[in-house]
C-alpha cells in the first residue's frame, strides 16, 4: 500500500494527477453532487480530516477540493462533495460511475485531531461547509469514547439543501450526541428550527474552558459564529476554522491563495482564530 | 572560492570559448532597450547597460510553460520537464541576484518544482558589480542589493582594464578551466579593487527614506490608510510591474485540448495578484476585489509577506515596475509616503490641544 501524496511527490513533475475512477455518485441537490472516487489498486489516500485534493478532468482544468470522507472509512476510496459553480464542477457534475479523473495530493495542514482528544467538540457547519467537516466528524464518531460532550449544528437556506442526509440520520438517531439543524427561513413541510446557524450556539452549554470549535461555512459566516464562540468564553487557539481560496497549484508555489503571508494550500486550509486573527484579509 | 584576473582585450574570447560549450545570454540593445537574449557567433557580450526589460528569471519560468501531455481519453499522462542546454547568463545585475537567491527559496520550500529546478541546474549566473546607478528608479543601496549576494557563481568586476574575476561556487569555477587568458591576482588588483568598491557607493543614494529593516513594521502600521485608496484610484490594474518584477512568479493553469478533445497539455502561464479575477473563488466570493486591495496586496508581498514567510525581501530595488507602470506608481515613492505619514501620525499623537 502506497499512499497518493507520495505517488504526486514521486512523479517526475509535481503538477501531474494520478488517475483516479468514479464508483458511485448521488445528485444531494440542485447544485451539490457526491461522488464516491476508487484509487488504483493498492493506493490509499492516507488523509487528515480538512485536508484537500486537487481534482482534475483531463481537459477542461483543476480545482482544490475537500475530502468529505473520514480517513478510516477511506482507504482505496474516497468521497467528494462538490458545488456546480463553474466550468470545472460543471463538468465534473457530468460524471457518472465508470468515469476518470485525475487527483493530486492531499494537500495542505488539515484539523489538528489530536488536540480534539478529551474535549467538548461543537461543530458549525454551513452549507457545503458540512463536506469538509463531515471528515472530521466521523472520524470522532468513530472513535467517540475519546472524545467529551459533542454537538453539532447545521444551518443550510432551505430543506431542500440538506446535505449527506444518510448522516444527518444517524446523528439524529444517536444518543450520544447533540445535533441541531436550522435553516433560514419558514419553509412549507419543515417544522425545524428556523433562523442562521448562530441561533443553534447559545443552546449548547458546555464548559467552554474545556471545549473545542470546528467551524466551516462561507466567507461571511465565520465572523458571526466566532463573536458567539468567543463570548461563550472558547479559546482563540481552540476556535478552528476551514478557509476557502483559489488554491490552483495546491504545493504552495501559483500564489493564488495567499492570505497576508501564508500560502493557504500549505498552512492551511484549517487555521485556529489565534493563528489568524491579526492577518490582513483572513475573513473576506 | 577563488579571484582572478581578466584583461579585457581577453574577455570576448573567453565569452567565445563559453559559447562552444553553453548557451551564453545576455543583455542586447533593442529599439533603445536591452532584452537578454542568445549572443549568436561574432556578438560581442555588453557589461555594461541601463536594465534589461524582462528580468533573467525568463530562462527559469518562462512566460508560458507546458506540465505535462495527456490523453484525455486513456488518461495516459506524461510529464514535460524541458531539458534546457547548459546556459550562462551574463551581465546579471546583483539586484537580480538577490531575486534569484528568494525564486530557489521559493521553489525548494515545502515541495520541490521540477520544472524550475531542471532549468536551475543547467544555469550558470555570472554577474557584475554596478558602478553607478543604472537608471532613476533603482533603489538598491536602500534595498541592500547593491553587493552580490554570498551564493553566486561568477562575480566580474571592472577594475579598469581588466575584470576581477570572483569565483563562488564549483559551477562557476568551470567556466575558467581550460582558459589560459586568466592571471593570478596580485596586490596591485586587490588594491584597485578596495578602492573601487570604496568608490562605488558615493554614486548610489539611499531613496527610501528609512532603514529597510523598518519595511515589514511600516507597511503593518499603515495597512488601513487611505494612501493605497489613492493609489488604488489610479492603479489600471494592468499587471505590467508583476510581469517585470524578478521576484514575481504566480501563474495560472490551463488545459489546452485538440480539436477531437482528445490530445492536450496542461499550461502554466504568468498571472499577476493586480488582475481583478486573481483572488475570486468557487462561487464568485473576491478576496481583493478593489484595485487598493489589490495593489497592496503586492507592494505588502515584496515589502513584507515575502520576509516573513521565506526571511528574504521580496523587492530588490531593481525598479522596474516604477518604470513599466503607465501611471508612475513607484515602490520608493509609495513606501516615502507610508513612512512620512506615519511619522506625522506620531507627531499628531504627541503635540497637546
Amino acid at each position: 500500500m502506497t499512499t497518493l501524496l507520495k505517488e504526486t511527490l514521486e512523479n517526475s513533475s509535481i503538477y501531474m494527477p494520478t488517475p483516479a475512477r468514479v464508483i458511485e455518485t448521488k445528485q444531494f441537490t440542485k447544485l451539490e453532487k457526491w461522488f464516491k472516487i476508487e484509487l488504483p489498486s493498492g493506493y490509499s489516500i492516507a488523509h487528515r480530516p480538512g485536508q484537500f485534493l486537487e481534482v482534475s478532468i483531463l481537459g477542461v482544468g483543476e480545482a482544490p477540493i475537500s475530502v468529505c470522507s473520514s480517513p478510516a472509512r477511506s482507504n482505496g476510496t474516497f468521497e467528494l462533495c462538490v458545488r456546480r459553480v463553474g466550468k470545472m464542477t460543471n463538468a465534473l457534475h457530468g460524471l457518472e460511475p465508470g468515469s476518470m479523473i485525475g487527483v493530486r495530493g492531499p494537500f495542505g495542514r488539515g484539523f489538528p485531531i489530536e488536540r480534539f482528544r478529551g474535549k467538548d467538540i461543537i461543530f458549525v457547519a454551513g452549507g457545503l461547509g458540512l463536506a469538509p467537516l463531515r471528515s472530521l466528524i466521523n472520524e470522532v464518531l468513530d472513535q467517540r469514547g475519546k472524545y467529551g460532550r459533542i454537538a453539532i449544528l447545521y444551518g443550510t437556506r432551505s430543506p431542500q439543501e440538506f446535505l449527506f442526509q444518510d448522516d444527518m440520520k444517524q446523528w439524529q438517531e444517536r444518543g450520544d450526541i447533540e445535533f441541531h439543524v436550522t435553516v433560514d427561513r419558514p419553509y412549507p413541510d419543515w417544522n425545524g428550527n428556523i433562523g442562521v446557524i448562530t441561533t443553534l450556539i447559545p443552546r449548547i452549554n458546555f464548559h467552554a474552558r474545556n471545549t473545542i470549535a470546528a467551524v466551516v461555512g462561507p466567507p461571511v459566516m465565520y465572523r458571526f459564529v466566532l463573536i458567539e464562540l468567543l463570548a461563550k468564553g472558547i479559546a482563540e487557539g481552540n476556535i478552528w476554522m476551514s478557509f476557502e481560496r483559489q488554491m490552483k497549484c495546491g504545493v504552495g508555489k501559483c500564489g493564488h491563495c495567499q492570505m497576508h503571508h501564508i500560502y493557504t494550500c500549505q498552512k492551511g486550509p484549517a487555521f485556529s482564530y489565534a493563528e489568524v486573527k491579526h492577518l490582513e484579509e483572513a475573513f473576506a | 572560492m577563488s579571484l582572478k584576473i581578466l584583461p579585457k582585450h581577453l574577455f570576448q574570447a573567453w565569452v567565445d570559448r563559453l559559447r562552444t560549450t553553453h548557451r551564453v545570454v545576455a543583455p542586447q540593445e533593442q529599439f533603445g532597450q536591452y532584452i537578454y537574449g542568445e549572443i549568436e557567433a561574432g556578438e560581442v557580450v555588453n557589461l555594461e547597460y541601463p536594465t534589461s526589460v524582462l528580468p533573467p528569471k525568463k530562462y527559469l519560468l518562462p512566460p508560458r510553460e507546458e506540465l505535462f501531455a495527456f490523453n484525455a481519453k486513456t488518461m495516459d499522462m506524461q510529464p514535460i520537464i524541458e531539458d534546457i542546454p547548459p546556459t550562462i547568463i551574463f551581465a546579471v545585475h546583483t539586484c537580480d541576484m538577490h531575486s534569484l537567491m528568494l525564486l530557489d527559496k521559493i521553489h525548494s520550500t515545502g515541495y520541490t518544482d521540477q520544472h524550475y529546478r531542471a532549468r536551475r541546474e543547467k544555469t550558470v549566473w555570472v554577474s557584475v558589480e554596478c558602478m553607478k546607478p543604472c537608471m532613476e528608479h533603482a533603489f538598491c543601496k536602500s534595498m541592500g542589493t547593491l553587493s552580490v549576494p554570498e551564493q553566486f557563481d561568477i562575480h566580474l568586476t571592472d577594475l579598469g582594464d581588466r575584470y576581477a574575476v570572483d569565483i563562488g561556487s564549483e559551477r562557476g569555477e568551470t567556466l575558467v578551466t581550460g582558459f589560459t587568458g586568466f592571471w593570478e591576482p596580485r596586490d596591485a588588483d586587490y588594491q584597485r579593487m578596495n578602492e573601487i568598491m570604496a568608490e562605488k557607493w558615493k554614486h548610489f543614494e539611499y531613496r527610501l527614506n528609512f532603514d529597510v529593516t523598518e519595511l515589514p513594521e511600516l507597511l503593518a502600521s499603515t495597512a488601513k490608510t487611505v494612501v493605497w485608496d489613492e493609489l488604488g484610484d489610479l492603479c489600471l490594474a494592468c499587471g505590467q510591474c508583476t510581469k517585470v518584477c524578478p521576484t514575481c512568479y504566480c501563474f495560472d493553469v490551463t488545459d489546452e485540448i485538440d480539436l477531437t478533445l482528445t490530445n492536450g497539455k496542461r499550461v502554466r502561464a504568468w498571472d499577476s495578484c493586480l488582475i481583478e479575477k486573481f483572488a475570486v473563488v468557487a462561487g464568485g466570493h473576491n478576496f481583493r476585489s478593489s484595485r487598493a486591495r489589490r495593489l497592496r496586496h503586492r507592494f505588502m508581498r515584496k515589502g513584507k509577506y515575502q520576509y516573513e514567510a521565506y526571511g528574504l525581501m521580496g523587492c530588490v530595488g531593481c525598479g522596474r515596475c516604477a518604470l513599466s507602470c503607465p501611471v508612475h506608481i513607484t515602490p520608493v515613492d509609495t513606501f516615502n509616503r507610508l513612512h512620512a505619514q506615519r511619522v506625522k501620525a506620531e507627531i499628531a499623537a504627541q503635540v497637546p490641544g
